[in-house]
This record gives structure tokens, sequence and C-alpha cells, in this order.
């Protein structure tokens, strides 16, 4: 066995060489930016060593902006998602006819490029001078008021902001959850059906147990992605974010580093930590209520 | 008198499951109708992407109400799509990017879960302890620092610079490792007998008995490549290097005029077909690869 160990290395030698270059060396690299204070890119010159950088993008109101925006998009869309998809999923696992169809047609939005798509949602709920809108019209023939959801209130952004995310995220945890569903032993169906369980009971004490790991893992992820949130919203407000005031804390990494206002990888580094910090912190959350939840 | 009873309870039964019958009825339609408006959600979409990159320019933006329908199809705003903006070019980088990424990608997670799963040397576990732990990191965190790195080789504008970071992923490294160590040990070890080199085995044994799981790998980074957006922007500002999504927020900003919605729309069209195709293909395929090791939202 003693020969193999030259052998053992060669095979792994390409994973680690990209993930060492790509992953191990710019996760040191983004601390030391995060305490190089101001450095600039275009003039490699910095001001010293310190926690500035972290305090100039706390004070920044367009960081503010954006976590805000951060915060509000996952406390809406997190929750609603969740439910939504669970509701979907248990209409489709209490039906036979039409199921894989429906199954099919609630997975298309997965494989389709966000930012293409993102464009037919700006089309649908923008207004212009020379057209209402889909949507418009729709709350028009509701005898609504017409607005522009693009470039009006910020309610109406953030609403556009929240469906199309919800949108894109279901068809993930509907798929998932259906296969939860599925997996559940139907021998414990039947005995309830014998003792004849009343259906909200028997959702409440069997369904919902069962299904609660994938629940969780769901709600975790669901977090985790929502914080990360960017390109959904490059796709229906433009790449100029911070004008539209729709930016996000990805969003504001990503125009530090590069872009009209970028060429600030410190202040991006700042920022980055600082939402690692807040996605940590949430997952930890996350998992210690789990585990107090779910018991089986 | 038993016999009135009887017929009695037999009525009160029949009330009951009549009553019952109808009960579910109402549900099953109530469920067949949230069900159904929730698929119209999704596909009117498609469906109003489809509609408006077929209408004419002029009869489009004529529609101070937007139509349901349109009459007179044209096919102007596709050849447009390919004419006016270099659609093709954006089509064509894409493809390159995710066939290399793809290909690339694959020999090295294959080479790492092989010597992960059949070879013994000093320091594997750790190793993979490592690799594990970094499945935790955040690609917004190396973003930053990896394009500090491309920058400085110089290698902005080119499909290396493009390619390079994405070409290992320790999630589907581990994926594989699993499934190869299903595999039972005593086909390697006969292997080894008949003098069979390790290459070989991994080739014409363990690729072929581990195929499902090759393809969702497959599946899955390629719907990642053609949606990528992040890295490709921060790493081309030359059109010629720009992938779809790139390109289609070019075109919005600066391609065809803003106003110029149906051409935009039949660009969006030809961007998203490939995937829907390939997705109506292998819709099996892909759901249940997802279901074991996607994550998206």
């Amino acid at each position: 066995m003693k020969q193999n160990n030259l052998k053992g290395w060669l095979y792994l030698l390409p994973a680690i060489a990209f993930l060492g270059l790509f992953m191990v060396y710019p996760l040191v690299d983004v601390l030391v930016y995060s305490f190089e204070e101001g450095y600039n890119f275009a003039s490699q010159t910095d001001m010293g060593t310190g926690l500035y950088n972290y305090s100039y993008v706390l004070h920044d109101p367009y960081f503010m902006q954006a976590v805000k925006n951060t915060f509000i998009l996952v406390i809406i869309t997190v929750p609603l998602s969740t439910g939504f998809a669970l509701v979907i999923s248990l209409a489709l696992s209490s039906i036979k006819k039409l199921r894989d169809a429906f199954q099919t047609i609630y997975f298309l939005p997965y494989v389709t490029n966000t930012l293409a798509v993102g464009l037919v949602f700006m089309v649908l709920f923008k207004r212009t001078d020379y057209t209402e809108g889909m949507v418009n019209l729709l709350i028009n023939w509701f005898g609504g008021e017409s607005v522009d959801f693009i470039d009006g209130p910020y309610w109406a952004k953030m609403f556009v902001m929240c469906f199309y995310t919800i949108w894109v995220v279901l068809p993930f945890k509907i798929l998932i959850l259906t296969s939860a569903l599925a997996s559940v032993n139907p021998d414990y169906y039947k005995v309830a059906q014998v003792d004849a369980t009343p259906r909200w009971r028997v959702f409440t004490r069997i369904t919902l147990p069962m299904i609660s790991p994938m629940l969780f893992y769901l709600i975790i992820t669901g977090f985790i992605g929502a914080f990360k949130a960017y390109s959904d919203e490059v796709a229906l407000f433009g790449t100029n974010l911070n004008a539209a005031g729709m930016n996000t804390i990805v969003g504001y990494v990503y125009d530090m580093l590069y872009g009209d206002s970028g060429g600030y990888p410190s202040y991006a580094a700042a920022a980055a930590l600082i939402l690692f910090a807040i996605v940590l912190t949430i997952t930890v959350i996350n998992l210690l209520v789990s585990n107090r939840r779910v018991k089986i | 008198m038993s016999k009135t009873s009887e017929v009695s309870s037999q009525k009160v039964y029949d009330q009951a499951a009549r009553a019952h019958r109808i009960r579910s009825g109402v549900a099953k339609t109530l469920i067949y109708l949230l069900l159904g408006l929730w698929a119209l959600m999704v596909l009117f979409p498609f469906y109003w992407m489809v509609l408006t990159s077929v209408k004419d320019y002029a009869a489009y933006n004529a529609e101070y109400v937007p139509r349901f329908y349109t009459l007179s199809p044209t096919i102007e705003n596709y050849v447009s799509a390919f004419t006016t903006v270099s659609l093709g070019r954006y089509f064509l980088n894409t493809l390159i990017f995710t066939l290399l990424t793809t290909g690339i990608m694959l020999v090295v997670v294959v080479l790492a879960a092989f010597g992960f799963a059949r070879l013994e040397f000093r320091g594997k576990n750790l190793v993979f302890t490592l690799f594990l732990a970094l499945m935790m990191i955040p690609t917004e965190l190396v973003v930053i620092t990896n394009f500090v790195t491309i920058t400085n080789w110089g290698l902005r504008n080119t499909f290396l610079g493009l390619i390079l970071p994405s070409v290992t992923s320790v999630f589907y490294i581990y994926l594989l490792e699993e499934n190869f160590e299903q595999i039972p040990d005593s086909l390697y070890k006969a292997a080894k007998v008949d003098g069979t080199s390790d290459i070989k085995y991994l080739l014409k044994v363990m690729l072929p008995i581990s195929q499902p799981t090759i393809v969702t790998i497959t599946i899955l980074k390629v719907i990642e490549c053609w949606n990528s957006y992040v890295w490709p922007r921060l790493i081309t500002d030359n059109e010629k290097y720009f992938l779809v999504s790139n390109g289609i927020q070019e075109i919005r900003e600066n391609g065809f005029g803003r106003e110029n919605i149906p051409a935009m729309m039949a660009a969006v069209v030809v961007i998203s077909i490939p995937l829907i195709v390939l997705f109506l293909i292998f819709h099996k395929k892909i759901m249940v690869g997802v279901s074991r090791g996607g994550t998206k939202g």
C-alpha cells in the first residue's frame, strides 16, 4: 500500500490545486482585504490596518438600504414560499390525474435563465407612455388604479421583487416537499383512517412531524438563498440597483468591487464578511430551533 | 319494527355517503382549481414572452391596452435579434463556456472521487474532512479575491478566466464518492489481480456503474453554467466574451433601444429554448437529479 501514496495524491492534485487557489487562499485573503483600510485597486495603496472598512460600510447609506431591502425580502419570501410550496405539494399528493403534468409545469422556472425571464416580468409589470402593462390591465379590471411597479413607489417595487423571487424559488421547494410527502409510510394513514381521525389531526400529528426535517432543510436553505439575492433584482431593475433603491447586500458587494462605483475590494470584503456573519447567525438559530422541534 | 329501523338506518347511511361524496367532490374541484391557477401563473410569463416576440414592433407599440393574442405573427423580431445585436455570439460563447466547464469539472471531480473512494494513502481522511468543510463557504466570500487574481493574471475577457474558478465542486466530489463507495471492493481487487490499471478500471467499470450520478452532475452543472451571471459579469467587459445572461442585460440597456420590447422578447425566447428543450426531453432525470443534489432558492 505504501507505493500508493504518491498515486493517491496525484488523483487529488487537480481538485486540491483548484480549491486551494480559488477557495482556500481567497478565504484568507478576504480577511486581509477587510482590514486594509481604504485599499484602492487602481493605485494599489491603502491607509493602514484597522476596522475602518467595516465602519465605512456600516455608515454607508447605500449599504443600509441594501440591508433593509434584503431583510424585507427574506422576511416576506421565506415563510410565504415555504408555506405556499407546502399547500401546493399537499394538493398535488392528494390527486392522481394530471399530477405528473402539474409537477412538470411547476418545475419549469427552475430550468430557465433568471435574467431572461426577469425581463418578461419587467414587461408584465412595467408601465410606460405607450402602454399600461399587463398587470395594470388586470388591476384596472378589478377597479384599481394603475401603478408603475418598476420605476414607481417603493412598496410596488418590493412587491414585484418578492413576487418574482417566490416564483423563482417555488419549483425547488415543491419538488422537495412532494418527494418528502410521497416517502411518508402509507401505513400511518391507513391506521388513522381506521380510527376515523379527522383530516387536520392527521396533518398535524402524522404528516407534519414526518416531513419536518425536510421542511426545516428548506427553511434553512431558503434563508441562505434569500440573503444572497442579487440576479433576480438585476433582471427586474437593471444593473444600477443603487439608483433604483433596490440593491441587496450581495449587490452592494459586487458594486464595490466592479462597475461604476467599483475598485474598492476592501469595502467589498468587509460587506461580504458582514453578510457571512448575518447568514451564519441566522443558520445557527435555525438549527437550534429545528433541533428542539424535529424529534422522531 | 326491526324492518323499518333497518330501512331508515340504510337511508341515513345513504344520505351520509352522498354528503361525503359531494363534500369530497367539492374539495377535489377546489384542489384542481388551485393547482390550475398556479400552473397558469407559471406558464403565463412564457406565453407572454412568445406572444410578444411574434408581435410586429409597430403593432405592439400601438396597443395601449395589451392584447392577449395576435393575428399577424411575424418572425422579423427573431431576425433582428440575430442581426442587430450579437445574440449569435453570446449564444456560441455560452455553449463553449458550458461545454468546457462541465467537461473539465467532470474530469477533476471523477479523479478526486476515485482517489477518495478507492485508493489508500496517508492523510486521506484529513483531506476529505477539509474538503467537506469547504462546502460551507459561500461563493460571495471568495469571489472578491478570485476577481483580483484573474485580473492580475491578465485573464479578464478570456475563456480561461471565465472557466477556471468554477471547474471544481466539493459537493459533486462528495456525491460521486458516495456512489463509488457502494461499488463492491471485490471488483477492484479482481481487476488488480488481472493487472488492470487504475485508470482503466475507473473508465471501464466505475464510470458505467455510476452513470446515473454522472448524468445528474452533468445536468446540474449545465443548468448552472447556462444561467451563470455574476462571475461572467465581473470578468468580461468586452462584448466579444459575453455570455447570454450578460448579453440579455446588454440588450436591455443598450441593444435595440429600450422600447423595442418585441425584439427583446425574441432574444429571451432564443436564450430560454435550449434548457427548456433539454428539460422536456429529460424532465424525469432532471427532477430526480435536482431533488438529490440541487440547491437553489
